[in-house]
C-alpha cells in the first residue's frame, strides 16, 4: 500500500486563517521566493523546473519545464494562473485556493521572476466567491510586504498580480479561451498552431498558462530542490505529490494525497474506505468527466499519466468519480453529456451541433424511446466531431465519454433500447470485459500529437 | 439607445480600482469585472447597465452586450432577492441533488428559472461547483452550502428569513 503524503495538504499554521500572512509567514511563507529571487538566476530557476520533472497539473499532463522553455523571445511576457477548476468530478483547486492562497502567490511570484514577467493574472471562476475575496486580500497583504510591486526584495524585479474573474462558462478553462476571456472578448478558443500561448498568448504577447496547483507545486520545487521532488512519483506518471479527489459512491469522499503510484484500488478501497453500503463498484471515471471510464476489471492501475493512457483513459485533473452497481449508466453518460451540451461554445459546427445531438438522442434512449440504429449513430456521430473542433472540448467532455462509457457498458444500452425502459441490469449484465470488444479504436485527434510544440497545446 | 445607469460613488471608485488593473490600452478586460460589480449594483444587467460598463471602457454598448449575453452569470432579467442553484453534475447526481431540487421547487412552488411570486426566491440549476466531495451542494447567492438534504434547506431557508 502506497503511503499517504502530507506536502500540499499540510497545514503548518495550525489552522490559522489561510489568508493569514503573518502566520504563514511565521512557518516558513515566502521563503520560496526569498530563495529564488535572491540566490537563484532566471536561468537556474527554469533549469530547476525542468530537473523537476513536473508535469502540468490543469488536465494535460503536460511538461511543466518544457512549457517554460518554449516561452518566445519576446517581451512582455504574461503570467496566467488557471483557477477557472470547472472540469465535473475535479475539485482539489478549490482545496489549494481556499486552504493555501499563499503558496500559490508564491509559485505565480517565482513564476513570473524565472520568465521575465512583470505583470500577471489569476483566472478565477466566477462562481467562488468568497476565494475571489480571499484572494484579493491576500495579494494586497503580500504587496504591503513587498512581495509585489516595484523592486521585490531590492532585487529590481517588478511585478503586479491582479484577480480576473470568470463568470461561468466552463470554456474559460481551455487555455486560449481564458487568454480570450481575459482580453474582454467571447472565450472563443483560438485555432492552435499558432496560438499557442507561450508564442502568441495574451494581447499577443508570449503568456504562461498554468494550472493554481502547478503554481503551488512550484513554490513546493523550490522549497525542497528539485532533487528531493523527483524522487516523489516518477518521470513517466509525473514526479511529486498529486491530490486525488474521491466522489461518488465511496464511503468517505475527499482529497487524498499520494504520489502517481498510488493505484486506483488502492484510492477505491484502502483510502477513501470502498463502496458506500457494501455495494460492488460499477465504474470510475479516474480524471474528472472527460477521462475515459474504467470497469471494475480495470482499476489495479497506478494513477500516474502515462499508466492512464496506456489504459486508454486519462490522469486528468485528478478527479475520480466512483459508481456503484446500482448505478444506471445510461442516466450517468446522459448527465455528463448534458453537461458537455450545456457548456460547449458554439464557435465550431462539429461541437456545437453534435454534441447537443448526441445528447437529445441519449435522452431518448433514457427515456424509452431508443431506436435500434441508435447506438451506432452515436458512435458515428463520435467520429465526426473528434478531431474536427477548434479545441479540446469537443472530445473531452464532447466525445470521450460517449465512447467509452456507450462500448463499454453496451449490454445496458442494449437493454433499455429493447425493453424501451430505464433498466439497471445486474452488475455482471451491465458491462463487457476487456476481452469482450475489440479496443475502442483511436479515432484521429489534435490531443495527442507527437511534437513538443504540439503537445504545448495542452 | 439605452441611457446609462449611474454607479453610486463607491461604485465607481471600485471600478476605477478594476481598471488599473489591466494596460491603459487593454481597458476592455475589464469587462467581466466591470459587469459583474453592475450585477452587484442592480441585481442584473439591463441594457442601462450595460452602457453604463461601456461607457467605463469607452466601447459601444453592443460590445459589452455581446459579453454579457455569452455568460451564465449575469442575469439579464430581474431576479429574486436569493438565488438558488443546486448542482446537478454527475457527483452531485450521483449524491441525491435531484431531492434536494426537488423539494425546493415544490417548497417554493416554482419551476426551474423561475422567481417566487413574492420576489424572494429564484430557482436554478448548476453545473459542477468544484465541491463534488461535499454533495449534494447549493449555492446560495455568494455562499455554498455543502452536504445539503431536504431537512437542511429547510433550515438554510429559515435563516435566510431571519438574516
Ligand atoms: C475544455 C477545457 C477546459 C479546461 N479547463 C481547465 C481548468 O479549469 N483549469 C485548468 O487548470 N486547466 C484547464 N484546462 C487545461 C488548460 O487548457 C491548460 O492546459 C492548463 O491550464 C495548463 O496548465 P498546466 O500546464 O499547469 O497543466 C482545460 C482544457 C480544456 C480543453
Ligand atoms: S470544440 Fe466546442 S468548445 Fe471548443 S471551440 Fe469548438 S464549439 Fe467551442
Ligand atoms: S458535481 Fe456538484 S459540485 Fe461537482
Amino acid at each position: 500500500m502506497a503511503a499517504p503524503l502530507e506536502i500540499l495538504t499540510a497545514d503548518p499554521t495550525a489552522g490559522a486563517d489561510p489568508g493569514d500572512m503573518d502566520a504563514y509567514m511565521a512557518c516558513g511563507g515566502y521563503g520560496a521566493v526569498r530563495k529564488a529571487l535572491k540566490s537563484m538566476s532566471q536561468a537556474e530557476l527554469i533549469e530547476e523546473i525542468n530537473a523537476s520533472g513536473i508535469k502540468g497539473r490543469g488536465g494535460a499532463g503536460f511538461s511543466t519545464g518544457m512549457k517554460w522553455n518554449l516561452c518566445a523571445d519576446r517581451f512582455p511576457r504574461y503570467l496566467c494562473a488557471n483557477a477557472d477548476e470547472s472540469e465535473p468530478g475535479s475539485f482539489k483547486d478549490r482545496l489549494l485556493l481556499e486552504s493555501k492562497p499563499h503558496q500559490i502567490i508564491e509559485g505565480m511570484i517565482i513564476t513570473s521572476y524565472a520568465l521575465g514577467i512583470n505583470l500577471g493574472y489569476i483566472y478565477i471562476r466566477g462562481e467562488f466567491f468568497q476565494i475571489i475575496d480571499q484572494m484579493e486580500a491576500a495579494l494586497e497583504d503580500a504587496r504591503r510586504h513587498g512581495f509585489l510591486g516595484a523592486n521585490i526584495l531590492d532585487t529590481g524585479f517588478d511585478l503586479e498580480l491582479y484577480v480576473h474573474p470568470g463568470a461561468g462558462a466552463y470554456i474559460c478553462g481551455e487555455e486560449t479561451g481564458l487568454i480570450e476571456s481575459l482580453e474582454g472578448n467571447r472565450p472563443y478558443p483560438r485555432l492552435k498552431p499558432p496560438y499557442f500561448p507561450a508564442a502568441i498568448g495574451l494581447w499577443g504577447q508570449p503568456t504562461i498558462v498554468n494550472n493554481v496547483e502547478t503554481m503551488a507545486q512550484i513554490a513546493t520545487i523550490v522549497d525542497m530542490g528539485a532533487e528531493t521532488y523527483k524522487a516523489i512519483g516518477s518521470e513517466e506518471d509525473t514526479t511529486g505529490p498529486r491530490l486525488f479527489g474521491l466522489c461518488g459512491h465511496v464511503k468517505n469522499p475527499g482529497i487524498y494525497e499520494y504520489d502517481s503510484g498510488v493505484t486506483l484500488r488502492e484510492l477505491i478501497y484502502d483510502v477513501a474506505g470502498g463502496i458506500r453500503d457494501g455495494n460492488r463498484l460499477k465504474g470510475v471515471i479516474p480524471g474528472g468527466i472527460s477521462a475515459p471510464i474504467l470497469t471494475p476489471e480495470e482499476i489495479d492501475t497506478p494513477m500516474g499519466f502515462g499508466a492512464l493512457g496506456k489504459l486508454g483513459s486519462m490522469g486528468g485533473t485528478g478527479g475520480i468519480i466512483v459508481m456503484d452497481e446500482t448505478t444506471s449508466m445510461v442516466d450517468a453518460l446522459l448527465n455528463a453529456s448534458s453537461f458537455a451540451a450545456h457548456e460547449s461554445c458554439g464557435q465550431c459546427t462539429p461541437c456545437r451541433e453534435g454534441v447537443p445531438w448526441m445528447n437529445d438522442i441519449l435522452r431518448r434512449i433514457r427515456n424509452g424511446q431508443g431506436r435500434d440504429e441508435d447506438l451506432d449513430l452515436l458512435l458515428d456521430i463520435c467520429k465526426q466531431v473528434h478531431g474536427h473542433t477548434v479545441c479540446v472540448f469537443g472530445q473531452a467532455p464532447g466525445v470521450w465519454p460517449v465512447r467509452t462509457i456507450l462500448v463499454k457498458y453496451w449490454p445496458e444500452f442494449r437493454a433499455c433500447i429493447e425493453r424501451k425502459e430505464l433498466v439497471v441490469p445486474p452488475l455482471e449484465e451491465s458491462y463487457l470485459r476487456p476481452d469482450q470488444y475489440e479496443h475502442i479504436p483511436p479515432v484521429p485527434g489534435n490531443f495527442r500529437l507527437k511534437t513538443d510544440e504540439a503537445d504545448a497545446a495542452g | 439607445m439605452s441611457t446609462p445607469l449611474e454607479f453610486t460613488d463607491a461604485a465607481r471608485e471600485r471600478a476605477a480600482e478594476i481598471l488599473g488593473r489591466y494596460p491603459e490600452e487593454y481597458r476592455k478586460s475589464a469587462v467581466v469585472p466591470l459587469l459583474h460589480l453592475a450585477q452587484e449594483e442592480w441585481g442584473y444587467v439591463s441594457p442601462e447597465a450595460m452602457a453604463c460598463v461601456a461607457s467605463l471602457i469607452g466601447c459601444s454598448p453592443v460590445k459589452v452586450a455581446e459579453i454579457a449575453t455569452f455568460y451564465p452569470m449575469f442575469n439579464k432579467e430581474p431576479v429574486g432577492e436569493n438565488v438558488l442553484a443546486v448542482c446537478h453534475t454527475l457527483p452531485c447526481a450521483l449524491t441525491g441533488c435531484a431531492g434536494v431540487y426537488d423539494h425546493l421547487s415544490k417548497k417554493l412552488g416554482i419551476g426551474l428559472g423561475e422567481t417566487t411570486e413574492d420576489g424572494r426566491f429564484t430557482l436554478r440549476k448548476s453545473e459542477c461547483l468544484a465541491a463534488c466531495d461535499r454533495g449534494p451542494v447549493l449555492l446560495v447567492n455568494r455562499r455554498l452550502h455543502t452536504h445539503v438534504s431536504p431537512e437542511k434547506v429547510d433550515e438554510i431557508l429559515e435563516n435566510l428569513d431571519k438574516g
